[in-house]
């Protein structure tokens, strides 16, 4: 029960931090390059003004020659405004960072840790679980498998250890002809 | 004529295709003659009932009777239809199931309305999927470009402001950059400055030396270690693969979405881990993913393996469109380069959805300047006619570098191929990188990334300038300059000698390390390289004009057009004339090359110069080798890809190419009727051919039609489980109607609903190149051979592709799929 108040002010803070988020006002910026004139050196100007303003009188300042060479000055002076977005900046960096840490967690678990659990939990019988030798040279052999993997249990942890298995052999299939036979990929 | 209606849809429409609404105007039959008359045995169509319509062979399975209508909309047996991995797909079927799929929708339509919508969005799905495909593609383009950027600035500092900032946004805003040092500022850190405090002196050198080796190597060790690990596909650039795939292979998993994840996250670390490769081939290999994904959507193009090839075609062209910001080059680089059939749908549509991408990455605005690409070039100095020698001189070199590159480059996959340097990728990789790094560091124009050095280079030279490259002479009367910045030509100044031999150094280290770099086990593509080698010779040449021009402005070459204190030359043209020769000697591309150079530019003044760059550089690489680099790895890995543009010019008959040879055991044939079960199996067992024909009697050899081996397989195990009364004794039926058996017997087992009734013959007196045109058109996989009406032997892609290699006097066992 949340009085109408305090409803809108949430509402007000969640826009308030997506425009934030998305729209900086530091975002924009016209940027002068002003080469060297006579005896004075070359100089580059920025300032967060809008598209009208972006323009050498608004944004070159302190002025570093006075009256009428300023117009001089000027001519030689460009200035361009640009645009960018540090929301989507920092959302990409943030995103890519993640999925790949994600990866290397599961790469680690898949090499390392997975099969010293599996050995904990069904001993040492059953470990000899993935099949190094399904790699069939002939292409041909999976038209038999076609029609022989519809009896699926309804159980959903099967259903994703299954898919998982069959995932891995055909990670597997990948890497014996690209790394060790040299068949695809050169 | 009553013969006409037993072929399948396929034939049919492409002699009528005012019937079928089909704008897939593309196959031209020449020459081909097919002759389908039978005396007796089934009686021809037309005089009654006929059980299948169109080219669905898929139902009519055993229990239906002869009169039952197939709706192709149907789901037929699981797997039926469907292709093994590494084989090449049945063109022909796949276009006539859609076209029977097309007429049984727009059939239906009539009837309700719920009909009509349904057709409605089935004309639009195509437009959807293309739609999706930009957003998707462009999405993904921006994410990296935007990642990419961050990780290569990685190796160099730290932005204390966000740690998501690369350098040039770290210093966005701040107001301490001076005209000299643009890059400087407080809130970008190296990392001497992050670890030791200092940032200048030698240990400061070092300790920044030490640290970006460091994050190269890293860098490095992820990307394979995750290719490894995950995605072993995901490797090189993509393009012979999808080339091939475009023309009909079959690779399961090559642009399925682990691919996609990881080409997508290796990307970004192979190209920050500076290594001299790009990012445009990948990128390619990713649309392509992307628009194989999507498919998955629509069931018009999950269940069609030929639609798919057209949105894969399509979405070539968003790679390249995202990658160049050149949405016309990309149509026409996936027309030269990369697809096989490219039907007039498809060029509008590929044009849409590159549109679409280009918009996406313009709206994400990776480099806050709102350009699609680093390097997009802004002036429009004119040219002189007197300088198309040195461009064509440019194209020269571009077209020897090309040749030679191709040649290095095969050999050096070759011997990864079969010697002992296969067997450590990892350590490969961690190897070429540590190489590059060290070597890249010292020099500042190779340890910048490739975009960003043909950027520079690209860059005329204006007051407004402070780089090296433009360290000329100050001019000497400041007043005296030509149209708002642009400057006279000038004297060469301390900076600018540096800037020369510094560039030449690193024209010698790019040229070599790119030798061994592209192909390693991480997504790695070559137009970059292949760019700034040119950029790189195209800039010193323009510079040497220049300075020729400068200290020789009398002498009776310049003396008609370039006057002292006029702008005459401008070198960033030469090197954007050289970047194009080169790439152009490499991949043998030429409109699509033209065009987006021009896109790049956005102006049409330099089409000529570019023209006579391309033209020449093509010409000289073709007369030193035959192939362009993806030719060759296609060549090299053995794909079965029957080259479209080359001409077949050996005068050989059918006769000699087919099988059975003379030594050959005779050919494996199944009978109509009369065969068991058990034979059936022990002759598919006993053989690996894909295919089998069907024939009226062994001694007739009378051709009936063409059974695929994995068809036979899915429904003779179908039968065994789910019908009842098949045995091994049961017989096999190929007829229309079982014939009369003992009623003691088991029932008999019906594959008429699996057997192609118009498999495609020539006969034995057929010329090869009239046979390889066949081939090549309709995109067959065998095709019969018959002699006077009767079968004689057949004729497959892979012995016309091993039929080639022996003529040009290579080895033939190199082709090593079917």
């Amino acid at each position: 029960i949340m009085s109408p108040v305090l409803l809108k002010l949430s509402e007000k803070t969640t826009t308030n931090m997506i425009c934030d988020l998305f729209q900086n006002s530091e975002d924009i910026r016209c940027k002068c390059i002003c080469p060297p004139y006579r005896d004075i050196e070359g100089q580059i100007y920025k300032q967060n003004v809008s598209l009208k303003d972006c323009n050498c009188l608004h944004v070159v300042e302190p002025m570093p020659v006075d009256g009428k060479d300023v117009e001089a000055y000027c001519l030689r002076c460009e200035c361009k405004y640009e645009e960018r977005s540090s929301g989507t900046i920092k959302v990409t960096i943030i995103m890519y960072l993640s999925i790949l840490g994600l990866l290397l967690l599961y790469m680690v678990y898949l090499t390392l840790l997975e099969p010293i659990l599996k050995r904990r939990l069904f001993g040492h019988s059953q470990l000899i679980q993935n099949d190094d030798d399904v790699g069939d040279q002939q292409p041909f052999a999976n038209a038999h498998n076609v029609l022989s993997h519809s009896h699926s249990r309804p159980n959903m942890l099967n259903k994703v250890e299954h898919a998982q298995q069959r995932w891995r052999r055909q990670v597997q299939e990948q890497r014996k002809s690209v790394f060790d036979r040299h068949v695809v990929l050169s | 004529m009553d013969t006409s209606g037993f072929r399948t849809g396929s034939l049919d429409s492409l002699h009528h295709p005012s019937d079928v609404d089909d704008d897939d105007e593309m196959v031209d039959i020449a020459g081909a003659t097919l002759d389908f008359s039978h005396t007796d045995d089934d009686p021809p169509l037309g005089s009654g009932d006929y059980e299948e319509r169109g080219g669905s062979r898929a139902a009519g399975m055993n229990g239906n009777g002869p009169n039952k209508m197939v709706d192709p909309l149907e789901d037929p047996l699981p797997g039926l239809g469907t292709y093994e991995d590494f084989n090449t797909i049945d063109w022909v079927r796949e276009k006539s199931k859609d076209r029977d799929r097309h007429r049984e929708i727009t059939n239906k339509s009539k009837e309700s309305t719920v009909a009509l919508l349904h057709s409605v969005s089935d004309a639009f799905s195509g437009w959807l999927l293309m739609l999706l495909v930009g957003l998707m593609a462009g999405a993904l383009a921006g994410g990296i470009d935007i990642a990419a950027h961050w990780l290569t600035d990685l190796k160099e500092g730290l932005c204390l402001v966000g740690f998501w900032f690369n350098h040039e946004h770290c210093c966005w805003t701040s107001n301490e950059t001076t005209f000299q040092e643009r890059d400087r500022c407080p809130q970008w850190q190296s990392w001497a400055e992050l670890i030791t405090g200092t940032s200048e002196g030698a240990f400061a050198y070092i300790v920044n030396y030490l640290m970006y080796i460091v994050w190269a190597l890293l860098f490095a060790l992820l990307a394979v270690a995750l290719v490894r690990a995950f995605a072993p596909y995901a490797c090189g650039s993509g393009i012979p693969e999808i080339k091939t795939i475009l023309s009909g292979f079959i690779i399961r998993g090559y642009l399925g979405k682990w691919t996609l994840i990881i080409k997508t996250i290796t990307l970004v670390l192979a190209v920050s881990s500076g290594l001299s490769l790009g990012k445009e081939g990948p990128l390619v290999h990713v649309a392509c993913c992307c628009a194989n994904i999507l498919c998955h959507l629509f069931t018009k193009y999950r269940k069609n393996e030929a639609k798919r090839r057209e949105v894969l075609s399509a979405a070539a062209a968003v790679g390249v469109s995202v990658a160049f910001g050149a949405p016309i080059g990309g149509v026409l680089f996936s027309l030269e380069e990369v697809s096989y059939y490219f039907p007039l749908k498809t060029l509008w549509r590929s044009f849409f959805a590159a549109l679409v991408a280009a918009f996406t990455l313009h709206s994400i605005n990776p480099f806050g300047n709102s350009r699609l690409v680093l390097f997009y070039v802004e002036f429009h100095a004119p040219w002189h006619l007197v300088e198309l020698v040195p461009f064509i001189l440019l194209g020269i070199f571009g077209g020897l570098w090309g040749a030679l590159f191709i040649r290095a480059n095969i050999a050096w996959c070759r011997r990864r191929k079969s010697t002992r340097l296969g067997h450590y990728p990892v350590m490969e990789v961690l190897v070429v990188t540590a190489l590059t790094a060290v070597l890249a560091y010292p020099n500042s124009y190779t340890r910048m990334s490739g975009a960003e050095l043909i950027a520079e280079l690209f860059n005329d030279c204006s007051l407004l300038d402070s780089s090296q490259l433009c360290g000329y002479k100050p001019p000497t009367n400041t007043s005296k300059t030509g149209v708002g910045n642009s400057l006279a030509d000038r004297p060469a100044g301390e900076g600018l000698y540096t800037a020369l031999w510094q560039l030449a150094l690193a024209l010698v280290f790019k040229m070599m390390i790119t030798v061994i770099t592209f192909g390693m086990k991480v997504p790695s593509g070559l137009f970059i390289p292949s760019m700034a080698v040119g950029a790189i010779a195209g800039r010193l040449l323009g510079v040497g004009m220049e300075q020729l021009a400068y200290y020789n402005h009398d002498s009776f070459i310049f003396k008609g057009w370039c006057s002292p204190g006029a702008d005459c030359i401008t070198p960033g043209l030469y090197a954007m004339v050289g970047a194009a020769s080169c790439l152009g000697g490499v991949t043998r591309m030429t409109v699509s090359l033209v065009v987006i150079m021009f896109e790049l530019t956005g102006g049409l003044e330099y089409i000529v110069p570019l023209m006579a760059a391309t033209m020449t550089s093509k010409w000289v690489a073709d007369a030193l080798g035959r192939e362009g680099i993806y030719e060759a790895h296609i060549r090299l890995n053995g794909y079965p890809f029957l080259e479209p543009k080359e001409e077949f010019g050996h005068s050989s008959l059918t006769v000699d190419v087919m099988r059975p040879r003379r030594s050959d055991p005779a050919l494996a044939v199944l009978t109509q009727e009369g065969m068991t079960v058990g034979e059936v199996e022990a002759l598919v067992e006993s053989t690996r051919y894909s295919g089998f024909p069907v024939v009226v009697s062994q001694e007739s050899q009378r051709l009936v039609g063409f059974v695929l081996r994995r068809d036979l397989l899915i429904s003779i195990d179908n039968a065994r489980k789910r019908q009842e009364g098949v045995v091994s004794a049961s017989q096999v039926v190929f007829t229309e109607h079982a014939p009369a058996q003992a009623d003691d017997g088991p029932p008999p087992l019906r594959l008429r609903g699996i057997v192609d009734l118009s498999p495609f013959t020539v006969t034995d007196h057929t010329p090869m190149d009239i046979t390889v045109d066949i081939f090549r058109k309709l995109g067959l996989r065998q095709c019969l051979v018959t002699h006077n009406g009767r079968l004689l032997g057949i004729i497959t892609k892979k012995d016309i592709l091993k039929h080639m290699a022996q003529i040009a006097n290579r080895d033939p066992d190199s082709i090593l799929f079917n």
